[in-house]
């Protein structure tokens, strides 16, 4: 472990970069459940560094949530988790409870999917987003409240809004709030779990633009997961897209979503239709069959059985990430060095 | 893979020129429409539904909307949440009564009675947002199917019929998931089934509600796909409510946009989200990713609620054109903010603003 | 995700029993593809899965060591009361039988002691147990159908009948019941029909408020819309998708309603209101106190019926809230 982190470190001095945000190393992740153990990561290596977006996609049960859980070591008891997380260069699987508690929101923090109903609908706003700089910086209750109205006003909340309570406020407004919140610490990590998800194209645009401006002036790092590839790759710089606990595709987000060389990837870009495409008008694409059982994968590349343009190899062969461009790879047996080129057959898929 | 796969009912009505009796449907409630190309298959005219909302004040959740869906179409009707369009399909399919205005299906006036409403509900089904929620999960798929014949009385050939719908809904081999429980399909299975559900009454119209905003990414496109293909195949016509303007344009035919309980714009969908008119669509197609129509526009504020309902056009406090200078530029500021707009009629595509109009006008006063 | 969406009971373990079928997506079908026999099986099939259901049930339950206690408790209390026909002879219940002296303290003959006029309590707490739970299982069973009805009613029909249903729920619950049941069976006169009538028409009202909330928020959920939009009537949405969802809840409120129902009961006996032609815990309670058995201290006479009240009341509410556990995962909780 320790000599791993020295060798990390020192190729960190070597390239004169700074310290990495975040760093995921072959983070592997397993539930214990009734049905026995279920893989939910299968050795996943990321590293953002201060300012850096990326975007991770999947579908449900592909285990992107896990990962942002674990990053704050928000997983259930008894989850057996290996690797590394480096939040800042500290482990925080190693971590002390106490320094995992002043981490969790100045460190790092998660905006969820539906978080804004875990508002307490019996505080105002104000109040409530002073609370975490209140417990974290021991500042007076006043200070922190007028810290909070800043806040809001960043988020693009009036600053009326601060004697609200959570039922005055609309869906979208709340949604602010919470990342209003996720701010109050001044974290240099964002995770964004389907945060936009439940709300409306327009406001949906709103927080999305908030995010990215939050993101450039303050330059801290962004993690943003959904399953809806045209929103990453609007909003983030790079895409990373998981199937069943592991990384298939990753590299720079326009590129993977124009032209992803894993066809699972494609078929993810493909699900979301570019408004005015003609070759998308009255053409859904769609991907036959269910995601697989995370306590049953298939053997081989875990995607084989869905996969369009599989081949014999597919159901033995252990995929890792290969690199299809330097900044770009794929799990892939057809992606091979920077030359090739995935076939992009999805896009002549017939109906059974 | 081409633009035009062309279905055998692909109606691709251009905008109903000035023919289409622009008057008539303004001035009537109850309007008999004999304009529109082929008869709707179902029709609201002049629909308002109100509600009590808390402290004393009325909703208008539809506030005079017309609409007709036609024979073998997809129409997508789409707008923000609380726009009133989840209202309309409710309404359309019977569950909720008009304050004002009314259906027509196949011609006829909808009636309220229970024997009518039942019958009606052989023909018009429901498809809703959340597969897992619309199955009950102490039903079998079987019994889930079976329900509507159930419902209605239909007792022979109960199994044939079961099986028949879910292979159509493309889940086969039909006996293999009879017996299976909600809990144990996925997510695209579930949805299969609610559309089995409705398909086992052989229905001419499906109301959709959302069908695949809860679904993984990936099932998305194979239940766009069924819809579709069940229009090709059994002629169904089919309404779409959706937030999703990347639904409308992989599957619709004809596109309603609503804004505060009324209908902005109406048209083809090739037309509406390739160049919008109306300045609260463009807004939409703007933000979405790589948008056919320029720089993202982000509207400020929330949709206002529909207890009150602003005078003027109703979009007129959000709408970037006013706030821009445009509509002060073409002279029809002071319209936006007092002038109430007509409801757009029946039958015909159109947009509803002041600011549209006008230039429609001064492009026809130029020689 | 086909199979990880049941929610998997925390700490469930795998006993060797069958539960594997349905863990794949759709399960394997049994037979081939044969079309015909088809259906038959599925008859059978949905009665294995009901059996499944049961056995998943009892597994659960099986963990709560307290509803393990309530239902040993109730099945001997059970056994001795229906048995009790071949080892006692009821004839020594009438006074002119009695086969002890006046008031004998516990001794071998009589394990518990003998009453006013020599009968064994012993064997009148037996003979009390069948009136008792006779009482308050009838009662109970009635109050909580009635309860259901007027729930289900006032959930499903909005607007005045809702209104006046749930006044009346109202008034019943703000009543003070025990002053109620007494008027009832004063009006009605004292006879274990009347005394049944008046429990359950004093205690019905709680259930009509719990099924009331519970049918509301079923009839929230989609698949009832579903079923209206299909066409579904009343009786169809309330048979077949509310009822069968009631049901946890039903049974477990009900559980707990036969230990108020057999406490009323014996209140009511105790105050004289009894049915005058039988034994119950509340009347051998009553007898006692009228014959003096504090003065004399004569302890066994008081308490036998009194800790044979307090056992079942017991042991209903162990049951009951063990039961409630089971049926209703959120309390459950993280253990």
């Amino acid at each position: 472990m320790t000599t791993g982190a020295t060798e990390k470190d020192d190729t960190k001095e070597g390239s004169g970069a700074v310290r990495p945000t975040l760093e995921i190393d072959d983070l592997r992740i397993t539930y214990r459940g009734s049905r026995g153990e279920i893989p939910a990561v299968r050795g996943i290596s990321l590293s953002l560094n201060p300012g850096d977006t990326l975007g991770l996609a999947g579908e449900s049960g592909c285990g992107k949530s896990t990962v942002a859980a674990a990053v704050l070591r928000l997983l259930p008891p008894g989850t057996e988790v290996t690797g590394r997380i480096l939040l800042d260069g500290e482990d925080i699987l190693a971590m002390s409870f106490g320094k995992l508690r002043a981490v969790r929101w100045a460190g790092a923090s998660i905006v969820f999917q539906g978080a804004m109903h875990s508002l307490n609908p019996v505080h105002r706003i104000a109040r409530q987003i002073a609370e975490p700089i209140v417990l974290h910086e021991g500042i007076g209750r006043e200070a922190a409240e007028r810290r909070a109205v800043e806040l809001m006003s960043q988020v693009g909340l009036p600053s009326w809004r601060a004697q609200s309570y959570p039922h005055e406020l609309s869906g979208g407004q709340r949604q602010r709030v919470m990342i209003a919140m996720a701010l109050a610490c001044a974290p240099q990590l964002i995770i964004a779990d389907e945060a936009t998800t439940a709300l409306d194209v327009m406001i949906q645009a709103q927080v999305l633009r908030l995010l990215k401006q939050l993101v450039s002036e303050r330059h801290i790092a962004l993690v943003m997961i959904s399953h809806d590839l045209s929103v990453l790759a609007d909003t983030c710089e790079r895409l990373a897209v998981m199937y069943a606990g592991r990384l298939v595709e990753h590299g720079p987000s326009r590129e993977v979503f124009a032209g992803a060389r894993h066809p699972y990837a494609q078929a993810l870009s493909a699900a979301f239709p570019t408004v005015g495409d003609p070759a998308e008008r009255r053409n859904p694409h769609g991907l036959a069959g269910d995601p697989p059982d995370p306590g049953n994968l298939p053997s081989g590349c875990s995607f084989h059985p869905r996969c369009p343009v599989v081949m014999d190899e597919c159901s033995t062969a252990t995929l890792a990430l290969r690199a299809a461009r330097d900044d770009w790879q794929a799990a892939c047996l057809r992606v091979d060095g920077p030359e090739a080129v995935a076939a992009p057959t999805l896009l002549t898929k017939g109906d059974a | 893979m081409t633009t035009d796969q062309t279905g055998p009912d692909q109606t691709e009505p251009d905008r109903t020129g000035p023919d289409g009796l622009p008057e008539a449907a303004q001035d009537g409630a109850a309007v008999p429409m004999a304009a529109a190309p082929a008869e709707p298959a179902l029709a609201a005219l002049e629909l308002t539904v109100r509600f009590n909302a808390p402290g004393g004040r009325t909703a208008r959740a539809v506030d005079g909307v017309n609409l007709d869906l036609r024979p073998g179409e997809i129409l997508a009707l789409a707008g923000e949440s609380g726009c009133g369009k989840t209202t309309v399909a409710r309404t359309l399919l019977g569950l909720e009564r008009p304050t004002a205005g009314g259906i027509t299906f196949q011609g006829r006036p909808l009636q309220y009675g229970t024997k009518a409403l039942k019958a009606y509900r052989r023909d018009a089904q429901l498809v809703l947002q959340d597969p897992t929620g619309a199955l009950n999960p102490r039903h079998t798929v079987y019994d889930a199917v079976a329900e509507g014949l159930r419902i209605h009385g239909i007792h022979d050939n109960e199994r044939d019929r079961v099986a028949d719908a879910l292979s159509r809904a493309g889940l086969r081999p039909a006996e293999k998931f009879f017996l299976a429980y909600p809990h144990e399909l996925s997510g695209g299975q579930r949805q299969r089934v609610v559309i089995a559900g409705a398909l086992v009454l052989d229905p001419k119209i499906i109301i959709a509600d959302e069908p695949v905003a809860s679904l993984d990414a990936s099932v998305r496109g194979e239940i766009l796909a069924l819809l579709m293909r069940l229009r090709d195949d059994l002629g169904l016509s089919a309404v779409v409510v959706t937030h999703d303007l990347g639904l409308a344009w992989n599957i619709a035919d004809r596109i309603a946009v609503m804004y505060l309980g009324r209908i902005v714009e109406i048209g083809s969908v090739d037309e509406i989200l390739t160049a919008p008119q109306h300045p609260y669509t463009r807004a939409l197609v703007s933000v979405l990713p790589d948008s056919p129509v320029g720089e993202p526009q982000v509207l400020a504020g929330e949709p206002p609620d529909a207890t009150d309902v602003p005078g003027g056009c109703r979009f007129h406090p959000r709408c970037p054109a006013l706030a821009g200078g445009e509509a002060e530029a073409a002279g029809v500021a002071d319209d936006c903010r007092r002038t109430e707009l007509p409801v757009l009629p029946l039958g015909q595509a159109g947009t509803s603003c002041h600011l549209v109009a006008a230039r429609a006008q001064a492009v026809a006063a130029t020689p | 995700m086909s199979a990880p969406s049941t929610p998997a009971p925390a700490g469930d373990t795998d006993g060797p029993d069958t539960s594997t079928p349905p863990a794949g997506a759709p399960p394997a079908d049994p037979s081939g593809t044969g079309v015909t026999p088809r259906l038959a099986s599925a008859r059978a099939v949905a009665w294995a899965r009901r059996r499944k259901a049961f056995a998943d049930f009892w597994r659960q339950y099986r963990k709560q060591p307290a509803g393990l206690v309530g239902l040993g408790v109730l099945a001997f209390i059970a056994l001795a009361t229906v048995l009790a026909p071949l080892y006692t002879d009821e004839s020594e219940l009438r006074a002119v039988n009695a086969p002890g002296e006046r008031l004998e303290s516990p001794s071998g003959t009589f394990w518990f002691g003998t009453d006013e006029v020599g009968r064994s309590i012993l064997l009148q707490v037996i003979w009390g147990a069948r009136v008792s739970l006779q009482i308050g299982i009838v009662a109970a069973v009635l109050a909580v159908g009635l309860g259901t009805l007027v729930g289900m009613m006032a959930a499903h029909y909005g607007g005045w009948t809702s209104w006046l249903l749930m006044r009346l729920t109202d008034w019943f619950i703000v009543l003070p019941s025990l002053v109620l049941a007494i008027a009832l069976v004063v009006a009605l006169g004292a006879s274990r029909f009347t005394i049944i009538v008046a429990i359950a028409l004093t205690s019905w009202a709680g259930t009509a408020r719990l099924v009331r909330a519970q049918t509301m928020s079923i009839e929230g959920r989609p698949y009832l819309e579903r079923a209206r939009a299909l066409g579904a009537g009343h009786w169809h949405q309330m048979s077949r998708h509310v009822l069968p969802n009631l049901m946890p809840l039903i049974l477990a409120s009900a559980t707990l309603q036969v230990s108020s129902a057999i406490l009323t009961e014996a209140s009511l006996s105790f105050l004289g209101l009894g049915d005058p032609s039988t034994v119950s815990w509340g009347t051998i309670l009553e007898r006692a106190f009228h014959a003096g058995a504090i003065s004399y201290g004569a302890w066994w006479y008081m308490l036998p019926p009194g800790f044979a009240i307090l056992a079942v009341v017991l042991a209903f509410t162990l049951c009951g809230r063990a039961m409630e556990t089971v049926l209703n995962p959120r309390l459950r909780g993280a253990k």
